[in-house]
């Protein structure tokens, strides 16, 4: 059954651009879980007298972004104000672009659907409360924890272009995979490093004009981005069903409860008086150095994607997992160039280093495929070669040798293995015999057990010219 | 009284050179004089005993050891406005009462290096917003002149210091006339650089784009040479110039022969000015004429729209820069409040004193949703209009000169009921604000007995343009600043 509402979504997403220190000062950037206001000074603290200056590398990542997702790069730009009074907000404003941002105008390729990209432009984080209670406004006492104060966020913000609950996630991980992929950052959901805002809407299949929207706030994973906008939707067709109409508010989250709750209405919008930022003159951007970013730009994901599957004619689905993670298509291709065939490589890469993050050498996964294709070990030994190979720096070949790990592919060597198998499980011997084909696995696994290096393959021929 | 405390940098370095003093001695006949003059005078918020003593034990082991800076034992106050680390420093508020700042900013510890002694705090009008020092927080200040009469502002308690013979030199701030207007009416020299010369970290902002720091002293010289110590690109502040900061000394004893100063009519004629300040100020024009100067008539025609668009601009930016005193990390708190919102409204009504909050609100107003375009923006094209009207005035003059302040140093309390009779007192500096220029006033004589300021304004980046003509003045007229005489 087709649903009757079509699902709108915009997305805001603030990054953390991949610097060393803060938006406008010299403070590191820290860690998560770092003693609070241990990574402060006058500057990140608002005290009188003191002033931002630009972090180049900030700029340089935000630019390296705005390359990437093909958006026009103006060659002039500023810095505003944007003021409110919260204690999470040292100077009393937060200094964010407004009217002429870094860039604007991109895209976002998506499964050859094309997400526009509005505008990517900088800002600086705020602090964090930590309430003893429960709000800000109920709360007995109130802490305030400048270390995130100042840390530099890039927004990339689209049209409403994106149209389900997975299609906004699949943007928001293709975005991730991007930013790694170009250095621009790190990108970690769970440290905080990429948070997702959606902006939600609904409206009749068929209809252009565009509902009244919720954005939702406090998602910290993917799937939580996925769940959230699920439920919202459900929530915004109940309201719009029951003949009620939808709030235009901020709603945010709740991990544990699975549901969005109301936040903050909107219908009193907030005024923050923007104004350019006198502290800051406007950055006159060279497309000199625009251009040597652009050339310095890696192969993208989706370029990349498409490549493994035409030039190594992987599955649609490996080289998306591939493509998705620089690190991983690097040492794909490598090992590739080091002469392992392509799908084996890139199995033992999506079955074993992408879950346990651990890289071995382009070398190393070449030699080790090599191995397994040969049949001069098991894919179990292979596992354990592996690991010992990222743990020590040995070549898998050498690991072989030394444990005596090479499979035993030798007929005459198996034979009395074979035949003591058989010996030990008569009743198995007799049921195949008698018909029950089944019962081989029983002596196969039997057989596994006492000789763990045995090449199963000329062994079950073995076998069953034995029992035959 | 001591003759140290009348003595210029110059004259004090040869001093502290031949050993005939130390700087502990000039240290010392300024406290003295302080302590002396200080209860009437007022010009003092706090002082500063454990940095003078070491600084002044520093200066003469720099001595001792040959060190030949201008500066070094040269007693200095500084407006409470400009951080020094661990000295109390409030902008005149008490909001701010009790704040040390944890730094230092650029300016201060490039005079520091240069071996100045700093020897208190200075008082001012409310985060520098005023004409008068009235609208300090703590007291007013009364100029050395006339016990009775205001010594300008926002910058007084360092005008009167320096005129006192308190200090020998001291730091001001001017926003749209603060340096300028009070040396004029406290018969000092005071100099506002050009916008971005000399580094704002450090200064407690009223409004970003007009800020600048800058010296006062009894003399040009003086002047000239604590600017460009403290002048110069500084890597905390992006609106600081590249520039050498020695640049303004470039030229400097040339004198004006083959110069061309400009006269504006606009404010020759400006509404409200004094005959005896007129006339003072002739008689200034006509000795740079016998110095060689040419004087041409300029025009400046939006001068009459200068105030207003000051008044939207100046106050809009304060209105964010001042959003940080809320009472949570530094200054004044009010406890029991109910819930975040009401406590910053009582902590800034309590803190914030009536021309801080009247502008506060004004800016806020301007820069709302719906109000922006009308005032913000219409004001900043304005600004754009008054920075066109100097270059044009400058393809014909070299320099401008007129009077600083319409008026002569006005009664205690005449103008605190009508702020828009204080605003006016600004009339002829705030241009100089608005277009970023450097200016400078050099007192010009008495009218009424009281000390008449000429101003003399050069194009961005010509300090050597204005303090030369500064000085030419200063020794062709032998009008000289004068400790006051208080005694």
């Amino acid at each position: 059954m087709t649903s009757p509402w079509e699902v709108v979504i915009g997305m805001e997403v603030h990054v953390q651009p991949r610097t060393r220190s803060k938006m406008f000062c010299g403070c590191a950037i820290g860690q998560l879980g770092d003693p609070p206001n241990s990574n402060v000074c006058e500057i990140c603290l608002g005290m009188p007298g003191t002033l931002p200056v630009i972090n180049k590398a900030a700029v340089e990542a935000c630019l390296k972004t705005a390359v990437a997702l093909n958006c026009e790069i103006p060659r002039h730009t500023k810095f505003d104000r944007k003021n409110y009074m919260y204690p999470d907000l040292p100077k009393g404003y937060q200094i964010s672009q407004y009217d002429l941002p870094m860039s604007v105008n991109g895209v976002l390729e998506l499964d050859g659907r094309r997400i526009r990209v509005r505008r990517v432009h900088l800002e600086e984080d705020t602090g964090k409360l930590i309430h003893a209670g429960d709000k800000l406004h109920k709360a007995w006492e109130s802490f305030v924890d400048l270390n995130r104060a100042g840390v530099p966020l890039m927004e990339i913000v689209t049209e409403p272009d994106l149209r389900s609950a997975d299609e906004a996630r699949d943007y928001a991980v293709a975005l991730r995979t991007l930013l790694r992929t170009i250095g621009a950052s790190e990108a970690d959901m769970e440290k905080g490093q990429l948070r997702a805002e959606p902006n939600i809407s609904i409206r009749r299949a068929g209809s252009e004009e565009l509902g009244v929207k919720t954005e939702l706030k406090n998602i910290n994973s993917f799937r939580a981005l996925h769940r959230a906008i699920l439920y919202e939707v459900a929530r915004q067709a109940e309201v719009l069903e029951s003949g009620g109409t939808v709030v235009q508010e901020t709603r945010g989250w709740s991990d544990a409860e699975q549901r969005t709750f109301s936040q903050r209405s909107k219908e009193f919008a907030e005024d923050y008086r923007y104004f350019p930022e006198p502290d800051l003159p406007p950055l006159e951007l060279d497309p000199g150095w625009i251009e040597d970013l652009r050339r310095a730009l890696p192969e993208l994901p989706g370029a990349r994607r498409a490549r493994l599957v035409s030039q190594h004619k992987l599955p649609e689905a490996d080289a998306v997992l591939i493509a998705a993670d620089r690190d991983l298509a690097d040492l794909f291709e490598a090992a590739v160039a080091k002469g392992a065939e392509a799908k084996p490589a890139a199995n033992w890469i999506i079955g074993e280093v992408a879950p346990s993050g651990k890289f071995p050498t382009p070398e190393h996964l070449a030699d080790l495929v090599k191995l397994v294709t040969a049949g001069s070990i098991t894919r179990d030994q292979a596992r354990e070669v592996l690991i010992e190979s990222v743990e020590t720096g040995r070549s898998p070949s050498d690991i072989v040798a030394e444990h005596g790990f090479a499979q035993v592919s030798d007929e005459a060597a198996l034979l009395a293995e074979v035949e003591a198998v058989m010996a030990a499980n008569p009743r198995a011997v007799e049921d195949y015999r008698g018909g029950k084909k089944q019962a081989l696995g029983a002596l196969m696994a039997d057989l596994k057990k006492r000789a763990p290096q045995a090449n199963p393959k000329v062994a079950s021929e073995l076998l069953l010219r034995l029992l035959g | 009284m001591s003759e140290l405390t009348e003595l210029t940098i110059k004259e004090a370095a040869r001093l502290l050179r031949l050993r005939s003093i130390s700087a502990a001695d000039l240290v010392t006949a300024h406290v003295d004089r302080i302590q002396q003059l200080d209860r009437r005078v007022k010009a003092f918020l706090r002082f500063t005993p454990e940095l003078w003593d070491k600084q002044a034990d520093q200066a003469d082991k720099r001595i001792k050891d040959g060190d030949p800076g201008p500066l070094v034992g040269i007693p200095m106050a500084v407006k409470d406005v400009l951080c020094v680390r661990g000295v109390e420093t409030t902008a005149g508020s008490q909001i701010l009462r009790g704040f040390k700042p944890p730094y230092t900013g650029t300016a201060m510890s490039r005079l520091f290096e240069a071996g100045a002694v700093m020897l208190g705090v200075t008082n001012c009008d409310e985060f520098a917003m005023g004409s008068s020092t009235e609208n300090s927080g703590y007291h007013p200040t009364h100029n050395p002149w006339d016990l009775d009469r205001v010594p300008g502002g926002s910058s007084g308690g360092s005008a009167a210091a320096v005129a006192a013979g308190e200090a020998m030199i001291a730091l001001g701030t001017d926003t749209g006339g603060s340096i300028r207007q009070p040396a004029a009416l406290c018969g000092v020299v005071g100099m506002k650089p050009t916008y971005g010369r000399v580094s704002r970290y450090g200064l407690i902002a009223f409004a970003s784009s007009l800020d600048q720091i800058g010296p006062f002293a009894r003399c040009v010289d003086d002047a000239a040479i604590t600017l460009a110590a403290m002048a110069g690109h500084d890597p905390l502040d992006a609106t600081s110039s590249d520039r050498v900061g020695r640049d303004v000394l470039n030229n400097y004893g040339e004198g004006v022969e083959g110069m061309r100063l400009g006269v504006p009519r606009e404010y020759y004629d400006v509404q409200g000015i004094e005959s005896g300040v007129k006339a003072a100020i002739d008689q200034a024009i006509k000795s740079l004429r016998d110095a060689g100067a040419e004087i041409v008539d300029v025009s400046l025609p939006h001068t009459d729209y200068g105030l207003a668009a000051y008044y939207i601009i100046a106050p809009a930016e304060c209105s964010s820069n001042l959003a940080r005193f809320d009472g949570v990390r530094y200054g004044m708190f009010t406890e029991d409040a109910e819930n975040i919102t009401e406590a910053y409204m009582r902590t800034r009504r309590k803190g914030f004193g009536t021309e801080v909050r009247r502008r506060v609100m004004l800016g806020t107003y301007a820069l709302s949703s719906g109000y922006y375009d009308a005032y913000y923006l219409k004001a900043q094209k304005v600004r754009t209009l008054i920075k066109r009207d100097f270059d044009e005035a400058f393809q014909k003059c070299d320099a401008i000169v007129s009077a600083t302040s319409p008026t002569v140093a006005f009664p205690i309390g005449s103008k605190t009921q009508d702020p828009l009779s204080m605003y006016l007192c600004d009339v002829l500096t705030l241009g100089g604000n608005l277009a970023g220029l450097p200016g400078i006033s050099v007192p010009c004589g008495m009218s009424e007995g009281l000390p008449v300021g000429l101003q003399v304004l050069a194009p961005q980046w010509g300090e050597n343009v204005a303090l030369r003509v500064a000085r030419t003045y200063e020794e062709s007229s032998g009008v000289k600043a004068e400790v006051a005489p208080l005694d």
